[in-house]
């Protein structure tokens, strides 16, 4: 790495695998996937430079349990896929939120459902990510919107994995993953790069699952001298299976809760033209750079809208969007799937206020002109 | 030795049915672990669901109680993050070779530095008795009411096929036999597989009664009914039909995993 920043032109999925060595990434374990794959053949040409493992295994769900094993042996640990993968990732994916196992995914998506559009961009995995595995469960999903996003956002990812002992999901998309554009990488050393909180008990008296006042463990790596135990079902502060119902209920909502205290960390997003505005428009991911294209224009034409771009998409930024839409009559929210963000939106709002949706589910990117029109109202 | 050394005292009782063979197979693995003077702190004991499955909560390692089926994946990452930590895996026949069985074969092709116990009972017991991949054909379970249609796998065969560097079977009732093949395995290079066929009185001793329905009845079964893998040689199928054949399938030194990986990280830093 130089200790000098360095432009150069970058695809998506290659930043992606960048920003993960960045990140303090040394294992990878996967499966080819379009249009995820380049994640996986970059990492597999880097990480044995850096001493760190590459694994293809043999299928998405083998490569989720590597990644929670490999992640629990005190390794920052990362896996990508698309659509159809995350299907199959659900599985172990719970695993790793149950367990609280700091593990990165990366989801490209492509059009759905089930084989779908393979090549094509979409966003419908964003309901997915939220509750794609079984049970009521805590995430983190974040959403980059360019190349270099990808690289500082996947760095972002390991820091709040790791901090918050947590899978944290990169919700990609096509268009995303394979545009290539200028980027510029930061020497390692001014990155802030974050590592899971150690006991500082001794391992007689550790508990993995203490209910501390952040609501997050401090967490012992397997062959470390703390010989506990982790377990997929409900267990107590010890990590041991229990049936208690008032323990269950209190391990479950600390569980439920535990991003609560630090939402202001965990919530990214970034606003423009805000305080005047008169109409909002909401987006993420790739859709949002054609949004912020039709504030200007839409602004050249008379019409003062604002625009708020969600980095983190779950959990959701609740307060901030009850405080925008205060401001406004209609919010206009273009998405690459019928609307799973704009539902969101719509609950959080009187139902004075109108949520005008721009929809593709063809594949096709969202052209600025479109959610131009819907702001100027015309079809 | 003291077996309480290695176990988590105040996890007990455990939850295995009178005359379950989980135990037999669990002090076989604790006196390895103890010949074989493995430190406490470096031993990973990984299982996924099933009755198999709760064996890591009774032992004083590092241990991992997983999904159904993916033991293994969860091992792999954990072997290929701490290269010195020794990895024992345990699962039943059915969370090894049916909902497992792709990541069962893998590892074997992969031949990673990993030890798999098949705790073969030929039944899903935790859920009550249906048939598993490995009950034999006509016998009965919860979901075979007329007789087994299916053909079952031969698990040792399997791994041999698949490219495991140890792979050994044995029963419940030869608990020496089943400590040399343990010792065997744990220290061999590469995917080590010891299949022991062990007993479930409670759903399949049941079921089929010509077993016995009691795990001394299904023990002495055992023992009438096992052949070494030397004498099954010269037998046919149909003398072999209900025969428990024993011993070592493949005892080799092909490159495991690991080694072939420091290949790459030479490669890529030269």
């Amino acid at each position: 790495m130089s200790d000098k920043n360095t432009t150069r032109l970058m695809q998506g999925n290659v930043a992606i695998a960048h920003g993960a060595v960045a990140g303090g990434c040394r294992f990878f374990a996967g499966y080819p996937i379009t249009p995820s794959s380049e994640v996986a053949e970059t990492l597999s040409e880097t990480l044995p430079e850096v001493g760190g493992t590459f694994i293809q295994m043999e299928d998405e769900i083998a490569s989720m349990g590597a990644v929670v094993g490999a992640s629990i042996a005190g390794k920052k640990a990362m896996t990508a896929t698309s659509g159809p993968g995350f299907s199959l990732k659900q599985e172990n994916l719970g695993m790793a939120i149950m367990a609280e196992v700091p593990s990165v995914i990366v989801d490209v998506q492509r059009g759905g459902p089930s084989t779908g559009l393979p090549t094509k961009g979409s966003q419908g995995d964003v309901m997915q990510a939220r509750w794609g595995t079984h049970g009521d469960h805590p995430i983190i999903a974040v959403a980059p919107n360019s190349v270099e996003e990808c690289y500082y956002m996947t760095v972002r990812a390991f820091n709040l994995a790791e901090k918050y002992r947590t899978p944290v999901v990169i919700l990609t998309d096509e268009i995303i993953a394979h545009l290539t554009e200028k980027i510029t990488i930061r020497p390692n050393s001014e990155l802030e790069i974050m590592d899971r909180d150690k006991p500082e008990d001794s391992p007689e008296d550790y508990l993995p699952y203490k209910m501390t006042d952040s609501g997050i463990p401090p967490m012992a790596n397997f062959g470390e001298g703390y010989r506990y135990h982790i377990t997929g079902l409900v267990h107590d502060e010890t990590g041991f299976p229990t049936n208690d119902s008032e323990e269950a209920t209190r391990q479950l909502m600390r569980l439920n809760t535990k991003f609560d205290k630090h939402l202001d960390e965990i919530l990214d997003y970034e606003e423009f033209n805000t305080d005047d505005m008169e109409i909002l428009i909401l987006a993420y991911g790739a859709p949002s750079r054609s949004a912020k294209r039709a504030m200007q224009v839409s602004r050249e034409q008379g019409v003062k809208s604002g625009f708020i771009r969600l980095k983190t998409i779950w959990p959701f930024a609740t307060q901030k969007i009850k405080e925008l839409s205060h401001k406004v009559d209609t919010i206009v929210i273009p998405e690459m799937n019928l609307g799973q963000i704009a539902g969101e939106v719509e609950r959080l709002t009187p139902d004075s206020t109108s949520i005008v949706k721009v929809n593709h589910v063809n594949g096709e990117a969202i052209k600025p002109k479109e959610i131009v029109n819907a702001i100027m109202n015309k079809d | 030795m003291d077996y309480l050394n290695y176990l988590r005292k105040d996890k007990m009782p455990h939850i295995w049915c009178d005359g379950c063979g989980n135990g037999i197979i669990l002090k076989a693995i604790l006196r390895t672990v103890h010949k074989l003077g493995w430190d406490k702190n470096k031993i990973a004991l990984v299982s996924g669901i099933g009755c198999s499955g709760r064996t890591p909560g009774y032992v004083d390692f590092n241990t991992l109680h997983t999904t159904h089926g993916r033991a293994l994946s969860f091992s792999t990452g954990i072997k290929l993050a701490n290269p010195d930590m020794h990895l024992i895996v345990v699962s039943g026949d059915g969370d090894a070779t049916a909902i497992g069985g792709n990541h069962f074969i893998h590892a074997a092709r992969r031949n990673i530095d990993l030890n798999l116990i098949v705790f073969n009972n030929y039944i899903y017991g935790m859920t009550g008795g249906q048939a598993s991949p490995t009950t034999p054909s006509c016998k009965f379970a919860s979901t075979t009411p007329y007789g087994n249609p299916d053909s079952p796998f031969d698990i040792s065969e399997l791994a041999k096929a698949a490219g495991a560097n140890y792979v050994a079977r044995s029963t419940t009732f030869h608990t020496a036999r089943m400590d040399r093949y343990m010792e065997q395995a744990f220290q061999k290079k590469g995917f080590s597989v010891v299949e022991v066929l062990t007993m479930c009185p409670t759903s399949y001793g049941r079921a089929n009664k010509e077993t016995g329905a009691t795990g001394a009845d299904m023990l002495k079964y055992q023992k009438q009914n096992s052949i070494s893998i030397k004498k099954a040689a010269d037998m046919s199928d149909e003398e072999l039909k209900d025969k428990f054949v024993t011993g070592v399938y493949v005892d080799k030194d092909e490159p495991t995993y690991l080694e072939k990986y420091q290949d790459v990280r030479d490669k890529a830093n030269k």
